[in-house]
């Protein structure tokens, strides 16, 4: 077993979230953590997957998630070749220990966004390994809460998962209509 | 800028089209607005008396005619009728569109009168559903629905429409094209693929066809039949490519799995190289994955990339349609048996051993009864390789798949992949609709029939005069045969006295169909030939038969084919054989 980051582009239309979801669940492919959001396109949205799973099964999860008929494109993410980021909002019940707490905070280049009745509100941006490493810190000093937004990766230099879709090309697959006869040998 | 009318009128004109000439379904509130313009349509509309032999009715047409079937229901409960057969089309890959109304989109989140959320509850259980809210995108997701039904490969599509998006005015006009930016399967084979697949065969001692249900959807019997007298390999067709390779071929071991042929089982336990096609290793096959077919290379050719690797390793995948892919190996094969052709006598040897020590058979029941299995292959014999046989799940199932003798794709129809019982009725009268000239027979075990056969009446009303055989032997036989083999005998619930109640010849005179009953063996043929008289109603025949009858060869659920046993507890004898 080990993490896998996907990239996914969908078509922007109602129940997308639901469809991915469904097979996940169906299929019983855990996710680690699964963001959603706009792309540069607004017909398209992007979802950033994590996995734990067996090598062998991420191509079976690739090609179950190119079955459904409003996946655009889908890419692996690797460390080598991708920037990946996760955001931390943490609540920690400062007391008397502000100062100690400030300056974990900055040795992190996370900041403080919000104080209020003696709970600081943290917020971090950064890889997996830094969030998990801050959130090691701040653990003594009591956690209210905290929120992640799962990670999302984007590819290092010029390539983009965009120019592997036909559609980003302005060229989406065009099928001729006719009668049903035609759809028969 | 098209027409102007409703969206309903829309919608009528969208499937004219897509070229539909027969659908089957019943009205509701939500769906009332396609009804009207129905009404006037060429489009012969089918009325059901339950929205699942709608739906198994439309997979009965498509499985034999090759085309899209479509059945149609209204919200709610109509809606969640078709659920079982989207189910049952998206496991065996059958080309469907079903329409469904919904409640007004101002209603939908409202928990409505008749509301369900049917593209949520059939998203796992369709190729790709569709809830439409605005008339203006009825054509183009019914143009969508047909193509993404039958290409690639085949499944149903839902497409649920807003009651008033049927009821608004719309322009209609049908698309002459559409796009989609991800959906496009890949017809054309790798010529790499096929070049390494070629090296396989080549180097291959004990090759084996593996041919599943995919053959018959791409219709590409003829390149199978080609391909596999080129190569002079033996053929095993799965239960849903029964018909895919005539059984009277010498190159036919039979149907691999749990109730195959012991030549069939083992061709593939011993094989070097599988060629499948357009099979999918599925556990009723496979038996222990673990212990299947552990000496062989595979090569995989399926249309559907998700089926590679998914339970077995392909040594070399071929994505494609089957009809293209076959016609690339068979180009390719011919070029290199030129220098090279795999000597397949050893292999010939051990393989005509087992099939004449092990052919299919059963034992004649002591008490005198009729023997199930003797019903069913006189039937088949009676009727002839020209007629469609349709079955239930179970007992009969396996042995209409055994016992009856096959010898063209698109003639045996069942439910492979979900087991529905019930499915033979209401599909056996979808292939009467899409074949009326061909004698059409549902073979049914008394449990089955009892969940569907109301459609008999939608059959005698329409004439639609298909011939039903009820192997009755009272009970569920193959839970039955299971708790014989695995609870001790203790029958639980699986006694349906179906001797007593109800009276099959009654029932089927109540719903306008000619009823027999045929009690004694030396009956069956003069009641087959009578049946087979019948052609202005349709015939139920009460076959009352051995109720201890059981499905032979047997791989229990779980076990490794090398366990395979040819009746109770007793094994092939496999030091008697060269293997």
């Amino acid at each position: 077993m080990s993490t896998h980051t996907l990239a996914v582009l969908v078509e922007n239309s109602p129940g997308v979230l639901a469809r991915v979801a469904s097979l996940f669940s169906r299929r019983a492919y855990n996710i680690d953590s699964l963001a959603v959001g706009p792309t540069e396109n607004p017909d398209i949205s992007r979802m950033t997957i994590v996995l734990n799973l067996d090598g062998h099964v991420l191509d079976q999860v690739m090609a179950q998630l190119y079955k459904l008929v409003n996946v655009i494109a889908i890419s692996e993410m690797t460390d080598e070749t991708t920037v990946k980021r996760e955001l931390l909002l943490v609540k920690v019940n400062a007391g008397s220990k502000k100062s100690e707490i400030s300056s974990l905070v900055e040795k992190f280049s996370a900041t403080i966004v919000n104080e209020d009745g003696g709970f600081l509100t943290v917020q971090a941006i950064g890889e997996p390994a830094h969030i998990e490493a801050l959130l090691a810190g701040l653990t003594p000093y009591g956690i209210k809460e905290l929120v992640q937004s799962g990670l999302v990766a984007l590819e290092k230099g010029s390539a983009a998962l965009s120019d592997r879709t036909l559609s980003a090309q302005g060229i989406s697959t065009l099928h001729e209509i006719g009668t049903q006869a035609d759809y028969q040998n | 800028m098209g027409t102007e009318m409703t969206g309903a009128s829309s919608l009528v004109k969208s499937l004219e089209a897509a070229g539909v000439d027969v659908m089957f379904g019943i009205p509701g509130g939500a769906v009332l607005p396609v009804y009207d313009p129905l009404y006037d349509s060429k489009i012969r509309h089918i009325l059901v008396r339950h929205e699942q032999g709608a739906g198994h009715a439309a997979t009965g047409y498509a499985q034999v005619t090759g085309r899209v079937g479509v059945c149609m229901a209204t919200s709610g409960p109509g809606a969640t009728n078709l659920v079982t057969p989207l189910a049952d089309a998206q496991m065996d890959s059958v080309p469907l569109v079903a329409i469904t109304g919904q409640v007004p989109s101002a209603a939908i989140g409202t928990d409505a009168f008749q509301e369900a959320d049917i593209r949520g509850i059939t998203m796992p259980i369709t190729k790709h559903n569709y809830l439409v809210t605005n008339p203006d995108d009825i054509p183009r997701a019914i143009a969508e629905a047909f193509h993404i039904a039958s290409t690639g490969r085949p499944g149903p599509v839902l497409v649920d429409i807003a009651k008033d998006a049927l009821q608004k005015m719309t322009n209609f006009s049908y698309p002459t094209s559409i796009q989609f930016a991800g959906y496009k399967p890949q017809v054309e084979p790798d010529a790499q693929a096929i070049r390494d697949a070629v090296a396989l065969i080549a180097q291959a001692k004990k090759p084996v066809f593996y041919v599943g249900g995919g053959i018959i959807k791409a219709n590409a019997s003829k390149q199978l039949m080609q391909i596999a007298e080129l190569l002079g390999a033996p053929v095993v067709t799965t239960l849903m490519a029964r018909g895919a390779f005539p059984d009277s071929h010498n190159l036919h071991l039979g149907m691999p799995g749990m109730h195959g042929t012991v030549a069939a089982v083992t061709a593939l336990q011993k094989s070097d190289l599988l060629i499948t096609l357009g099979a999918r290793f599925d556990d009723r096959v496979t038996g222990k994955l673990s212990s299947f077919a552990v000496h062989a290379k595979v090569i995989h050719a399926d249309i559907d990339p998700a089926e590679i690797g998914k339970n077995r390793f392909a040594d070399v995948p071929i994505i494609g349609d089957l009809a293209h892919t076959l016609n690339a190996l068979i180009l390719a094969l011919q070029e290199e048996f030129k220098k090279n052709k795999p000597d397949l006598t050893v292999w010939w040897r051990q393989m005509s051993s087992l099939r004449a020590a092990y052919p299919l058979g059963y034992d004649k029941p002591v008490d005198g009864s009729t023997s199930p299995q003797y019903v069913i292959e006189r039937i088949g014999a009676i009727s002839g390789p020209d007629s469609i046989y349709v079955a239930g799940v179970g007992q009969h199932q396996m042995w209409a798949s055994q016992f009856v003798k096959y010898e063209k794709p698109r003639t045996w129809l069942n439910s492979g992949g979900l087991g529905t019982m019930g499915y033979a009725v209401p599909a056996a009268m979808g292939a009467k609709v899409g074949m009326p000239d061909t004698t059409v027979w549902a073979i049914d075990g008394d449990g089955c029939f009892q969940m569907t056969n109301q459609e008999l009446v939608t059959c005698s009303l329409n004439n639609i005069p298909i011939k039903v055989a009820i192997i009755n032997n009272e009970s569920l036989g193959m839970v039955r045969q299971w708790q014989t083999m695995f609870y001790e005998g203790r029958y639980s619930n699986t006694s349906l006295h179906s001797k007593r109640i109800p009276d099959f010849v009654k029932l089927a005179d109540a719903m306008g169909c000619a009823g027999l009953r045929c009690e004694r063996p030396e009956d069956v043929d003069a009641v087959i030939k009578e049946a087979m008289s019948i052609n202005d109603q349709p015939v139920v025949v009460d076959f009352r038969v051995f109720r201890d009858a059981m499905v032979w060869p047997m791989v229990a659920a779980g076990t490794s084919n090398d366990e395979i046993m040819i009746a109770r507890g007793i094994a092939p004898d496999w030091d008697s054989q060269e293997l």
